[in-house]
């Protein structure tokens, strides 16, 4: 688009610094910081109440901040509202439509609010129905969630724009969308749109996502690439050894050791933070190495990680809090 | 608020406790948790009902205190005017005080309790399946018929604390207690069988605003009934007896108390309830009776705009509304004729009545009589207008309000577009009355107040309408959390002009009403100035409201 290249080219799509909201006591965020460059898809991670929506609602210049710094498209979200919104398409996570039109008709109302206009459009709007499998001439009162949810998708994805701000799409959808949805994420990459994608479905946020923000309590606890954060991290480490790896405990950077009887020789298990790795290599190699294998953490541990002492204190389980 | 539904729903093994297996287990458990639920609602609606009948018997015990006083109101309450507000005119020969609350106020108790009682079961059956809430409850050992029962159940159990409670108000002000009884008896008993109504009507319609309007137009279906029939002859003709309204009022309270009028009210409540059943079991959960039909796969090129939306989203509740209403002064405009009749009886028996009217007594009356009608239309399109300002809290509670604004849609344009709609139905249906007032005394032969008279009386409520609409939408723009407020208004709004000069209300709270400030066109002569500074007073409120939306949150907590 023309106005892209107007308004600060190569500045950042998002740009949010030390983002304050509170909601009378509540504090929703609490010193946000997130940045997303443009062409970058950027996944936003958290759980439920962690305050992603309330992050999404304050860039849609829905909310007003309390305190701190907000960019987006280089435009202020609150001031420049209906300008910066031609440039952006939005799908909220809890999809809700006007109940007496049919699909079709929300899709066109919600493309023709945008400006969007002619053949090209409803090529694609006809294209975008037959990859959801979406029917149309339905009432939006008969939809399902997963339906409602692929409306709004439609019409974020036919609109020629930006940014897409993405409020966990994919709740609702079942797996077959949910890959025609990643295929459309990585088309928009491919075509140099930028993407903010809140979610808490981590093989998704895996598969598409270049940059990673977790948020928590209203504030970043942890940002960066994939393989930044693994960085970060620690992999996860399991070895059968002929000698005694008890040494090994003492390492520096080695965590919760244990090790087991395997045959004649002894398993051992244990956690190692990543930037340790060469001098905890050096130490196992000597006690006779039968078989090594070294697991980078997944986004889900990462993320169980930075929840895990709630998880604890909430008594839920892990995989409840990590969906 | 369905967090404790929920809670409850899943509580599977309490539920299974509650009842059978049948087709109402669990109506005790979800009857305490309505209670629950509207404990503040329900205590709103009954001390206003039992304060109303107190503050009647108190003022017109006051106002009235001689035997001529209250002979000389009787004479005003034979005008088809006051017919058309009050009863069949019991006891007018010997105008007591209880015949006086049992003529001038049941009809308003009763539409007082009919409303309650309508929502409540609009609320608690319909309304619950449409948000899908009904669809937690009843994955419970719920059966079927259980939420309509507790609802019906729940009014009824509100009905009689109601009744309870009037009754020794009544009998406090120095009313005969079986009198007394029977009156507030029969007030439930009209409430109820609108209940019943609702009950039907939220069979057959999937959406609860569209039940409670449906069963709220029987309502106003019988009472215009009921005017008829008590226009056409004193103590109520054969028209008057097709409607349950009448019923109550039949019973002669105070005057030559009868009960069997009640039957046929008991009769129709419990047909109406089989109804309901029957309707209730042959549907799915969630369906009307009319299937939902398939539409448009692309949109008209006319829906590009948030006013073309909010105007794809009102047009059918106002279609209906025109309708209805304009058929309601259609009708009302037929009965001019009927005053001119009268005219010459009324002199003769009652000096008193020409006096009030001044010289040209029948005219006067005339003019009166129309111009209570328009102020029922404006009341009732300022209800239609409130409710259609206060969708655009609906609009945003569910979220639709963010998805547009998240489009390039200004707050100032996304709120326009709701209030020109809201207002220009209103509007619709100001003028409405004033035209079918209009062809209705045409239909009848009588052209005195002229076709043009009743549309600019009806146009001069315009600015007091859209004070009070813009009244309701600043309330929304600020805090939306009180914009239920703006139906306190109407309740002022209705009191004054309906009570306003019987009560003797004084001129300051008078005056808060808007409406108050109308020179009542043609009763009265047109003055521009109330007019000018009603138009005024509306433009600050929407410029208040504009400025008030623009800079809150959306969603507002």
């Amino acid at each position: 688009m023309t106005t892209s290249t107007e308004r600060a080219p190569g500045g950042p799509a998002i740009e949010i610094h030390d983002l304050r909201k509170t909601f009378g006591t509540t504090h929703a965020l609490d010193g946000l910081d997130l940045t997303v460059r443009p062409g970058e898809v950027a996944g936003f991670l958290g759980p439920n109440g962690a305050g992603k929506s309330t992050a999404i609602r304050v860039l849609l210049g829905l909310l007003r901040p309390t305190s701190g710094h907000v960019r987006l498209l280089g435009g202020d979200p609150w001031a420049d509202a209906v300008a910066l919104h031609r440039r952006l398409a939005y799908v909220p996570g809890d999809v809700s439509l006007w109940p007496n039109l049919t699909g079709g008709e929300a899709i066109d109302l919600l493309g023709r609010l945008r400006g969007d206009q002619g053949r090209a459009a409803a090529r694609r709007r006809q294209e975008l129905l037959e990859r959801f499998e979406l029917d149309p001439t339905k009432k939006a009162r008969t939809y399902s969630k997963g339906n409602r949810q692929k409306v709004a998708l439609v019409a974020a994805f036919a609109a020629d724009v930006e940014l897409l701000v993405l409020d966990e799409p994919t709740s609702g959808l079942d797996p077959l969308m949910e890959a025609v949805f990643t295929e459309l994420l990585r088309e928009a990459k491919a075509q140099g749109r930028s993407v903010l994608l809140s979610s808490h479905i981590m093989s998704e946020v895996e598969k598409v996502c270049d940059t990673v923000t977790i948020i928590r309590r209203g504030r970043a606890v942890e940002s960066g690439t994939l393989q930044e954060l693994r960085h970060l991290t620690r992999s996860a480490v399991t070895a059968v050894v002929g000698g005694d790896p008890a040494p090994l405990a003492a390492l520096p950077g080695v965590h919760d050791l244990a090790t087991t009887a395997d045959g004649d020789g002894t398993r051992v298990t244990f956690d190692v933070e990543n930037d340790q790795m060469g001098d905890v290599l050096a130490a196992v190699a000597p006690l006779g190495v039968r078989s090594f294998t070294a697991t980078p953490p997944s986004l889900e541990e990462l993320f169980l990680r930075h929840y895990g002492d709630e998880l604890a204190a909430g008594g839920g389980s892990a995989t409840g809090a990590a969906r | 608020m369905s967090a404790p539904a929920v809670a409850r729903a899943r509580g599977g093994s309490r539920l299974r406790g509650a009842g059978p297996g049948g087709t109402l287990a669990g109506t005790g458990l979800l009857l305490r948790f309505m209670l629950r639920r509207d404990r503040v609602r329900l205590a709103v609606w009954s001390a206003s009902v039992v304060a109303l009948w107190l503050y009647v018997v108190t003022a017109f015990g006051a106002l009235y205190s001689t035997a001529e006083e209250r002979q000389a109101r009787a004479a005003l309450m034979t005008t088809p005017a006051s017919v058309m507000m009050t009863g069949p005119g019991y006891g007018l020969e010997d105008y007591t005080l209880g015949a006086m609350v049992a003529n001038e106020l049941l009809l308003w108790v009763a539409l007082a309790l009919a409303i309650m009682s309508v929502l409540e079961i609009v609320r608690h059956t319909r309304a619950e399946e449409e948000s899908g809430r009904a669809e937690l409850v009843r994955a419970g050992a719920v059966g079927r018929h259980a939420p309509a029962v507790a609802a019906m159940l729940l009014v009824l159990v509100v009905n009689v604390v109601v009744a309870v409670l009037s009754g020794a108000v009544l009998v406090a002000g120095g009313l005969d207690a079986g009198d007394s009884a029977v009156l507030v008896v029969a007030a439930a008993l009209t409430a109820l069988v609108f209940a019943a109504v609702a009950v039907v009507t939220c069979q057959l319609t999937a959406h609860g605003r569209g039940a409670a309007g449906l069963a709220l137009a029987v309502f106003g279906a019988a009472a215009l009934v009921r005017a008829a029939g008590d226009i056409q002859e004193r103590h109520g003709s054969a028209l008057s007896w097709f409607s349950p309204i009448a019923w109550a009022q039949q019973t002669r309270v105070f005057v030559d108390t009868r009960l069997w009028p009640l039957v046929p009210s008991a009769v129709l409540v419990v047909l109406l309830l089989v109804l309901g059943a029957v309707l209730a079991s042959r549907r799915d959960h969630g369906a009307g009776m009319l299937p939902d039909r398939r539409g448009r796969a692309d949109a008209r090129p006319s829906l590009r705009s948030p006013v073309a939306l909010a105007w794809r989203q009102q047009r059918t509740a106002l279609a209906w509304w025109t309708l209805g209403a304009g058929l309601m002064w259609l009708a009302s405009g037929t009965y001019v004729d009927g005053v001119g009749d009268m005219i010459g009886d009324l002199a003769e028996t009652n000096p008193a009545v020409a006096q009030i009217f001044g010289a040209d007594g029948g005219q006067g009356l005339v003019d009166a009589f129309v111009a209570v009608i328009l102020l029922y239309a404006v009341l009732a399109a300022l209800g239609y207008g409130i409710a259609a300002v206060l969708r655009a809290g609906a609009e945003e509670a569910e979220g639709r309000a963010e998805v547009a604004l998240a489009l390039p849609v200004s707050r100032g344009r996304w709120l326009g577009a709701q209030l020109v709609v809201a207002e220009a139905g209103a509007a619709v249906l100001v003028l409405a009355g004033g035209a079918g007032t209009a062809l209705g005394a045409l239909s009848v032969g009588v052209d005195d107040p002229a076709a043009w008279t009743y549309l600019l009386a009806a146009a001069s409520y315009l600015p007091a309408v859209a004070v009070v609409l813009g009244l309701a939408a600043a309330l929304y723009a600020w805090w939306p959390r009180l914009a239920g407020l703006a139906w306190a208004v109407l309740a002022l709004v209705f009191v004054v002009g309906m009570f306003g000069d019987a009560l003797d209300l004084p001129d300051a709270v008078q005056g808060l009403s808007p409406l108050w400030w109308v020179p009542r066109v043609p009763a009265e002569d047109p003055r521009l100035l109330p007019v000018v500074v009603l138009a005024g007073v509306a433009v600050t409120l929407h410029v208040l409201a504009f400025a008030g939306f623009r800079r809150r949150d959306v969603p507002a907590r």
